[in-house]
């Protein structure tokens, strides 16, 4: 029960190189710099078609495959299901969001690993999105 | 000029790897922990040791807001690695004005948690499993995307 709270050191070690794998990613893929997010947005450059093509696809053969071949995951625990539902939320947020990534080119991820390649500017938009994150869920409230 | 470096004007090498290496993260997550790795809800999550209300003390905030940090640590270390090893440390910096990327951030913020997902969360996850509401949520935010990119993003 506690090891929920206090995450194993292999798990944590697991989680952080996850991370490194998809950080290394998102600026080889230049999604952390704004304006090659825009470039495509203004259909300038197809390239983040390839990128997200690439993800989709290992992350695919990952969720559709470990499941049939083993029965939990290397380090324990079991394989989580993340079930997504299309409501008013899902679509308004996704609308929202949308509309928000147009305009700066930003997204949750690269706002974070733009940290580790100096981009500064960038705090703007990760705080933005903190921001953004703590209104909706003091909204939610009401 | 060849439709390749019509549709890739600076190449697509290093998209499509990049894009594999993100999807081996997700992958490599999965694999040794059973976890699905978008990275929106970090920013709900760690309101959670800061904001004492019921929203943020949900269990699936507070249960995952541990490994969801770290994971947002590896993102900045994995990208720090990329600009030691392969781009010479140059930091990065950005045309885009502060108040694009303010305004921006905020509702991508705002938008992601309310939709439950972004472009990870519901682009690689949520298509990655093949579920359809993540696929009509990328639908969606791609259309608005490109509509606020092409329009208020070139009058403004």
């Amino acid at each position: 029960m506690s090891q929920r709270h206090h995450p194993s050191i292999s798990q944590a070690i697991a989680t952080l190189a996850s991370g490194m794998l998809f950080g290394f990613g998102l600026a080889l893929s230049t999604m952390i710099q704004p304006e090659a997010v825009l470039e495509f947005l203004r259909f300038e450059n197809f390239g983040l078609m390839l990128v997200m093509g690439g993800a989709v696809l290992v992350t695919m053969v990952a969720y559709k495959g470990l499941p049939r071949v083993r029965s939990k995951p290397l380090l324990g625990g079991q394989f989580q299901q993340h079930a997504s539902h299309w409501n008013r939320d899902t679509a308004v947020g996704a609308a929202i969001f949308g509309l928000g990534w147009g305009l700066c080119g930003v997204c949750p991820g690269p706002a974070i690993a733009a940290l580790g390649v100096g981009n500064w500017d960038l705090l703007y938009a990760l705080a933005g999105i903190a921001l953004g994150a703590l209104v909706q869920g003091v909204n939610k409230l009401s | 000029m060849t439709l390749a470096t019509t549709l890739f004007p600076s190449g697509w090498a290093h998209f499509l790897s990049g894009g594999l290496l993100i999807g081996a993260g997700v992958a490599l997550l999965f694999a040794l922990t059973g976890r699905v790795g978008g990275m929106s809800t970090v920013f709900s999550s760690s309101w959670s040791w800061l904001v004492k209300s019921p929203y943020f003390l949900q269990q699936r905030y507070t249960e995952s807001r541990s490994w969801r940090l770290i994971y947002a640590a590896g993102l900045v270390l994995g990208a720090a690695l990329w600009l030691l090893l392969v781009d010479g440390s140059t930091p990065q910096t950005t045309h885009v004005p502060a108040w694009k990327l303010l305004l921006g951030g905020v509702l991508v913020g705002y938008g992601a948690r309310l939709g439950n997902g972004c472009t990870s969360g519901h682009g690689i996850c949520g298509l990655g499993s093949l579920q359809w509401p993540s696929l009509l949520a990328v639908l969606t935010f791609m259309g608005t995307a490109f509509a606020s990119a092409n329009l208020i993003g070139r009058w403004l």
